[in-house]
C-alpha cells in the first residue's frame, strides 16, 4: 500500500517566536484500526472506527483487557497497527517517522513513566530539547508547566522523581507530557496508581487545565465515575475494542445503548448523573430576605408581608445568616441573637447537584441557600425545583441521545454498505517495524 | 634475608612490575567494558541472543588461564598480545552478564515511556536505558577487574608483563634464599593492587551513578 505519506504534521507550528499562542488541538481519525497480535488468532483491535474532534477529551473505558492500551498507543504509534489508518489534523500519520510523530504527541502514563535518574526539570525539558529548543527556552518552559501543573518550580525544579509523592509525580508526568505543546495528548490510566482523594485533586486539575489549554485529549481508565467527571464524549469498548457507545457522559447515563452499557455504568445512574450538572443550571428561587441591620419593626413586617413561612436573615455583608419564622421573634422578645436557626449549609453555584441534593436532604426544611463567590446570598433551592429540573433533565437527554443513536446506526448503515462496495477498504499497512517489543 | 629486606632491596623493580601489571590490567578492562556493554546492547532484547552471549562467555571462563596463553602462543606469539586477548575474554562474562541483566531489569514503563515521548531508539538507550542498567554493569565491572588481577599473573609464562614474573621467578628457584620473599611480594602486590582498584571504582561509582538512583 503506497500511501503518499506526508512527513510533517499539520500543526499551527508554535516552536518558533516565543509567546505564540499554544497549540490547541487537532482532530484525530482512526479508520478501521486494527491490531493482530502475532501468534493470537482473534485481533487485540478490531477495525475500530472513531472520530475525535479537536480540542475534545475522550475517554475510553472498558473492561480490563479489552484493548483500551492498544487502540491508545496505536495513535502514536508505539503499537504498530495491523491495518486501518490514523489520521490526525487530517494528515495521514499512518506511516510518517513514528519518532517525529510521537514529539507532537503528548504521551502520560500511570506510574508517571518519569525517568528516575533525572530531576524533575531534566525530565520536563527531555522533548523541548529533543525538538530543538534553545536552552535558556527550554528552561523557562519547564518553570512555566511546574507553575502549570500546580508545582512551586522554586522547590520542584531539582528534585529527583523518588522524593516526589504519587500525586507530585503524576503532575510532572502530566508537565512532561505537555512541555512541548502538542496538540495531542494521550493518557494510559495515567491517575490509576494514587489514591482516591489524590485522585480526585488531579483529575480536577486536569479539568482546569483542559479548560486553559484545549488539547484533543485521550483518556484511557476502567474506572467509569473518572470517565464520567473528565470526559466530554466517552467510548464504552467491549472486547477487540468494539465501540458498545460513544456518546456524551449524561447520554450514556441516561440511555445507555445496551445491557453491556448500562452493566458497565452500574447502579445509580441517575445519581451519577447529578454530579454533571452544576446548581447554576437549575432553577434558583428568590427569597424574601432582611440584613441584620434593617429596624426591627421592618423585619416584623416582612416576615408577616412574606408568603412564605419563613425569611432569610443575612448579615452585614449580604451572606445568610438565619431562618426566621413567623413566630421566632416573638418568643426571642425581638432579640435578632436569639431568634431564627443559623444557616448551617449552603452550596455555591459552581456545586453539583449531587451536592445540592445531599445539603437539601440534611436540611430539616428541605432547602438549601444558594451563595456567590464571595459567599453572598444568590437564592435558595429546595426539594421541589431540584425534582422538576433532574426530570427535565433526564428526560432532554433521553431525547438527545435517542437522537444520537438513530444518527449512529445510520453511519454504520452507510459504513456497511460501503464495506460491501469496497470503498472504505481496510488498507493493510505492512506495519510491525521493529518498535514494539514482543 | 628477611622479606622487609627483600622488599627494600627490590623496591623499584617490584613497582615496575606492579605498575604495569596495573596498567595491563586497566587497558584490558577498558577494552572488555567496551566490548562487553557492546555485547550486551545488542543482544539483550532477544532471549536466544542474550542466552548465548552469556554461555559463550561463560563458557571461555572455564578455559584453565594457562591453557589459554598456552593455547594463544603459537598464534599471536609471545609478549602483550596474548596476555591482552586472555584478559579482554576472561574480563567479558561479569561485564556481558550485567550488562544484559541490567538493560533487561529496566522497568518496561520508562521504556514505554521513553519511546512514547519519542526519543528515538539510540537516544532510548542512551539518555535511558544504559543509565539506570549501569549500577549493575559496573558492579560487573568491578568482579571483572578483581578476576583479572589473579589471571594477570599467569601472563607472565607467555613473557607477558607484572608482577606475576616475580611469582614465577620465585617458583622456578624454589628453595633457594629468595625464592619464597618473590612468591610472597608478588602475591601481595596482587592483592593490594586489586584493594587500590576496588577503592577507585566506588569513587568512580560516587561520580558516575545519577543521584536520583543512587542507593
Ligand atoms: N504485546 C502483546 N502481545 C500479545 N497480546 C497482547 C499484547 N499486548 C496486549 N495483548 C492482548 O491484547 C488485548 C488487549 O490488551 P490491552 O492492553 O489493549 O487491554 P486494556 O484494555 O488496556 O486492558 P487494561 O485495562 O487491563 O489495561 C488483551 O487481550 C491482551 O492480552
Ligand atoms: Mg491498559
Amino acid at each position: 500500500m503506497s500511501e503518499t505519506s506526508a512527513a510533517a504534521m499539520p500543526t499551527p507550528a508554535p516552536d518558533e517566536g516565543d509567546g505564540a499562542r499554544a497549540a490547541t488541538g487537532a482532530t484525530i481519525r482512526l479508520e478501521n484500526l486494527t491490531k493482530r497480535y502475532p501468534g493470537s488468532s482473534e485481533p487485540a483491535v478490531d477495525s475500530v472506527n472513531m472520530e475525535i474532534n479537536a480540542g475534545e477529551l475522550v475517554v475510553f473505558v472498558g473492561p480490563s483487557g479489552c484493548g483500551k492500551s492498544t487502540t491508545l498507543k496505536m495513535i502514536n504509534r508505539l503499537i504498530e497497527p495491523s491495518g486501518g489508518r490514523i489520521r490526525i489534523g487530517g494528515e495521514d500519520v499512518t506511516h510518517m517517522d513514528p519518532v517525529k510523530l510521537r514529539r507532537k504527541i503528548g504521551y502520560a502514563i500511570q506510574s508517571s513513566g518519569l525517568f528516575p535518574h533525572m530531576t524533575v526539570a531534566q525530565n520536563i525539558g527531555l522533548v523541548p530539547k529533543m525538538v530543538g529548543w534553545s536552552k535558556a527556552r527550554t528552561a523557562e518552559r519547564v518553570e512555566e508547566m511546574l507553575d502549570l501543573v500546580g508545582l512551586d518550580p522554586g522547590e520542584f525544579h531539582g528534585r529527583y522523581p523518588r522524593q516526589l509523592s504519587g500525586g507530585q509525580q503524576q503532575r510532572v508526568g502530566v508537565a512532561r507530557a505537555l512541555a512541548a505543546d502538542p496538540p495531542v495528548l494521550l493518557m494510559d490510566e495515567p491517575f490509576g496508581a494514587v489514591d482516591p482523594i489524590t485522585r480526585d485533586h488531579l483529575q480536577d486539575e486536569l479539568i482546569r487545565l483542559q479548560h486553559e489549554l484545549h488539547k484533543t485529549i485521550v483518556f484511557v481508565t476502567h474506572d467509569f465515575d473518572e470517565a464520567i467527571k473528565l470526559g466530554d464524549r466517552i467510548a464504552v469498548l467491549r472486547e477487540r475494542s468494539h465501540i458498545a457507545q460513544f456518546d456524551t457522559p449524561e447520554a450514556i447515563l441516561t440511555n445507555p445503548a445496551d445491557d453491556f452499557v448500562s452493566g458497565f455504568v452500574g447502579a445509580g445512574a441517575a445519581l451519577k448523573r447529578l454530579n454533571l450538572t452544576r446548581v447554576r443550571d437549575v432553577e434558583i428561587t428568590d427569597y424574601p430576605t432582611v440584613t441584620v441591620d434593617d429596624p426591627l419593626q421592618e423585619i416584623f413586617n416582612r416576615v408577616r408581608a412574606s408568603g412564605t413561612n419563613e425569611i432569610l436573615l443575612l448579615d452585614r455583608r449580604g451572606r445568610p445568616y438565619k431562618w426566621l419564622r413567623r413566630g421566632d421573634l416573638m418568643r426571642a422578645r425581638g432579640s435578632l441573637a436569639r431568634a431564627g436557626t443559623l444557616v448551617n449549609d449552603t452550596v455555591t453555584r459552581d456545586a453539583t447537584l449531587r451536592d445540592a441534593l445531599e445539603a437539601v436532604l440534611t436540611d430539616n426544611a428541605g432547602r438549601v441557600v444558594v451563595t456567590g463567590r464571595r459567599g453572598e446570598y444568590t437564592g435558595v433551592v429546595d426539594m421541589e425545583t431540584l425534582m422538576n429540573s433532574v426530570h427535565e433533565l433526564l428526560e432532554a437527554d433521553r431525547l438527545e441521545a435517542m437522537e444520537n443513536q438513530h444518527e449512529l446506526e445510520e453511519a454504520r448503515g452507510e459504513q456497511t454498505r460501503q464495506a460491501q462496495e469496497g470503498v472504505g477498504g481496510a488498507a493493510g499497512g505492512a506495519g510491525g517495524g521493529g518498535e514494539e517489543r514482543a | 634475608m628477611n622479606f622487609w629486606d627483600y622488599l627494600g632491596s627490590r623496591h623499584q623493580q617490584l613497582l615496575a612490575d606492579a605498575y604495569q601489571h596495573a596498567s595491563a590490567v586497566f587497558q584490558c578492562m577498558v577494552v572488555a567494558t567496551l566490548l562487553g556493554v557492546l555485547i550486551g546492547v545488542v543482544t539483550y532484547r532477544s532471549d536466544w541472543a542474550g542466552n548465548l552471549a552469556t554461555t559463550a562467555t561463560a563458557t571461555l571462563l572455564t578455559i584453565p588461564s594457562l591453557a589459554m596463553i598456552g593455547l594463544l602462543i603459537p598464534v599471536v606469539g609471545l609478549g602483550v598480545p596474548p596476555t591482552v586477548i586472555a584478559l579482554v575474554l576472561y574480563g567479558l562474562l561479569p561485564i556481558v552478564r550485567n550488562a544484559i541483566v541490567g538493560l533487561r531489569g529496566v522497568d518496561p514503563a520508562l521504556v514505554d515511556a521513553a519511546t512514547g515521548i519519542g526519543m528515538s531508539r539510540l537516544a532510548r538507550l542512551a539518555r535511558v536505558e544504559l543509565p539506570l542498567a549501569w549500577p549493575p554493569i559496573l558492579t560487573g565491572i568491578r568482579v571483572s577487574t578483581q578476576m583479572l588481577m589473579g589471571i594477570a599473573a599467569i601472563a607472565a609464562y607467555a613473557s607477558g608483563p607484572g608482577l606475576g614474573n616475580e611469582i614465577f621467578r620465585g617458583i622456578a628457584s624454589l628453595g633457594s634464599r629468595n625464592a619464597l620473599n618473590q612468591v610472597l611480594s608478588g602475591t601481595l602486590g596482587i592483592i593490594i593492587l586489586a584493594l587500590l582498584f576496588d577503592a577507585a571504582y566506588v569513587v568512580v561509582g560516587r561520580l558516575t551513578i545519577p543521584r536520583g538512583i543512587r542507593v
